[in-house]
């Protein structure tokens, strides 16, 4: 009798066993197939090609490193898109954190008309990218923009040129990113509402006032959230292509102030056709997103709270 | 408890939460405070965005600047849409955004549940490469790509924008996967037991669950696609073919100097969404945070 219950269950979980491997890979096999094809591929093939001479209308043909040689020490335009993009994510990064939990903070003091608040900080996530480039470009227009009309009504400062001038150009951009904070607000907003009252309440007991409470119960509990709000900022500041594309229609203006890495990787591909020499600026992308993650990964172990889950 | 404290406790007690109270009003005042005046700034663009596309060409140029047009040039609006031309890059982007945000549905949930819901060796490491592949830039696989589309005679078609999306999104997958995980897994063993096939349970149990997840998928997934500008600048040649995004860049380009056309063109790309949103809104904000959650 014993033998038969346990003999029986046990075939049928061997089957079942056999029956999960082949559904499982089935099931995910539009995938495991999307991969190949989109990403194991593609990337495999552009680290052929960044050594090669491609202009793909000739077959690639064998360069050596000679493309990463032009690259480091004879293209003042790729040093300077680098430049321009570590500048961004390098300020646009920082402020955009502390913007962004800064708002939230307030929208989860249970202030009323939340939801109103909330809904106004969204809203310029809406806008599409590349109606967001002209708008600002409109708002920026050091001639007849509000920006710098509202500067002379209120402050009687004569406005700087914005993104008509190398020096401002950057700090606008970043500007708009920080309009744009309303996504980071929504998962910050999130992460604090899942902060348990009773956290709050003993820190109250033991004497910590409002900034003590915020220092050392709100911010450690959301170090998780916002450790995945850097690493989506991080991969959007490595990628940041349309608004500032739009803006500058592709040339990176003025005074190639607004040339961002993405932006010479395309002019490169797209426009000139040396897909050898975009290839490896793609695959510098690659190792520096590789690199960079993981970085911000290692480091969290030591500032990333995840007790609370 | 209550019953057991003192009467002097007591007052003592009430003292406290008094006070506490008044300064929990305080600080609610002072946060007030402070998000009343940013939030003007955050909608004086789009005041500025709406005030400008329904100004004459001549009360664009006056310096200072005023907030309300005197006449209401209203034919900004029907001039933009007439120059876009709106309708048929509207017609071009919602083809190309039905058949990727089909494809996403379908390949993303059956992955999903792959990886949710069926237990096999190599799993966790697909999880892994998925939630890797969302780290990836762009840029990084678009070259190899745009050559191999080159070779498939796909450029200047909207195949490029549509066939990947059948194979699955990384991003979405992660979404239906912490969803699926939810679902209690004994539905899915008295469907088994039943006799259903994997398919079946997949189709009728889990599926109909997850209908807010599988809403989340499909909006942020028409959302892309509303925006995606690098994509079709890539792949689309053909001014006829154009998206709305890739169209109103070009606009741009055109009018580059009468502002009251452009605002109303971007306006007429960004009304629509506003509205989604405000048709949406718990499935929006409830998608954005399901995505930083357990991130």
């Amino acid at each position: 009798m014993m033998a038969e219950a346990s003999a029986l269950p046990r075939r049928l979980l061997r089957t079942q066993r056999q029956r999960n491997v082949v559904n499982g890979l089935l099931f995910a096999a539009p995938w495991i197939l999307g991969l190949l094809l989109f990403y194991v591929y593609p990337i495999f093939s552009s680290l052929y090609y960044s050594f090669c001479d491609y202009s793909i209308l000739q077959a690639p043909k064998w360069a050596g490193v000679r493309n990463y040689l032009t690259l480091f020490t004879n293209d003042e335009k790729f040093i300077k898109s680098i430049y321009n993009t570590l500048y961004y994510a390098f300020f646009a990064l920082p402020l955009g954190l502390v913007w962004g939990v800064g708002i939230a903070l307030l929208l989860n003091m249970k202030v009323k008309g939340v939801s109103i608040y909330r809904t106004i900080y969204f809203l310029p996530v809406l806008v599409p990218d590349v109606a967001l480039g002209i708008l600002w470009l409109w708002v920026f227009n050091p001639q007849l923009g509000i920006l710098n009309a509202l500067l002379w009504k209120w402050f009687h400062i004569v406005g700087p040129g914005w993104l008509s001038d190398p020096a401002w150009a950057k700090p606008s951009v970043i500007i708009i990113s920080l309009w744009g904070v309303g996504q980071a607000v929504v998962i910050y907003l999130a992460g604090l509402q899942d902060v348990p009252q009773e956290l709050y309440d003993a820190a109250e007991v033991d004497g910590a006032n409002a900034w003590q409470r915020i220092r050392h119960v709100t911010i450690p509990m959301i170090t998780p959230v916002i450790l995945f709000n850097l690493i989506i900022g991080l991969i959007g500041a490595f990628q940041y292509f349309t608004t500032a594309y739009v803006i500058t229609t592709g040339d990176g203006r003025p005074a190639l102030s607004l040339m961002f890495y993405a932006m010479y990787l395309y002019q490169n591909a797209f426009v000139l056709y040396k897909m050898g020499y975009a290839s490896a600026m793609a695959w510098l992308l690659f190792l520096a997103a590789v690199v960079s993650s993981y970085a911000l990964f290692r480091s969290s172990a030591r500032w990333v709270y995840y007790g609370g889950q | 408890m209550a019953g057991e404290t003192a009467p002097s406790q007591v007052s003592t007690v009430s003292g406290n939460v008094r006070r506490r109270r008044l300064w929990r009003r305080i600080g609610r005042l002072w946060g007030h405070l402070a998000l009343i005046p940013l939030s003007i700034v955050y909608m004086i663009p789009f005041f500025w965005m709406l005030s400008t596309a329904l100004k004459t060409d001549r009360q664009v140029m006056v310096w200072p600047p005023v907030w309300i047009p005197n006449p209401v040039a209203w034919d900004n609006f029907p001039r933009a849409i007439a120059f876009f031309p709106f309708w048929r890059f509207l017609a071009n982007t919602l083809t190309i955004a039905v058949l990727a945000m089909l494809g996403i549905l379908i390949s993303s949930s059956l992955v999903a549940y792959s990886l949710a819901r069926i237990r096999w060796p190599g799993r966790d490491l697909l999880f892994g490469i998925t939630v890797a592949t969302m780290m990836l830039p762009y840029q990084v696989t678009i070259i190899p790509l745009f050559i191999q589309f080159t070779r498939f005679k796909w450029i200047n078609t909207y195949l490029p924008l549509i066939v990947p999306a059948w194979f699955g999104g990384a991003f979405y997958i992660f979404l239906l996967r912490q969803f699926f995980m939810t679902i209690p897994q004994e539905l899915s063993d008295a469907a088994r037991m039943d006799g259903a096939s994997e398919f079946r349970t997949f189709y009728q149990i889990v599926l109909p669950l997850a209908r807010p997840a599988l809403a989340t998928v499909l909006l942020f997934e028409f959302l892309a696609r509303w925006r995606d500008f690098q994509g079709p600048l890539i792949y689309l040649q053909d001014p006829r073919k154009y998206t709305i995004s890739l169209g109103l860049s070009y606009f741009r380009l055109e009018h580059s100097t009468e502002w009251q056309l452009l605002m109303a063109a971007s306006l007429t790309l960004t009304i629509p969404i506003i509205i989604l949103y405000f048709l949406t809104q718990r499935t929006f904000i409830q998608g954005i945070a399901l995505t930083g959650l357990k991130g």
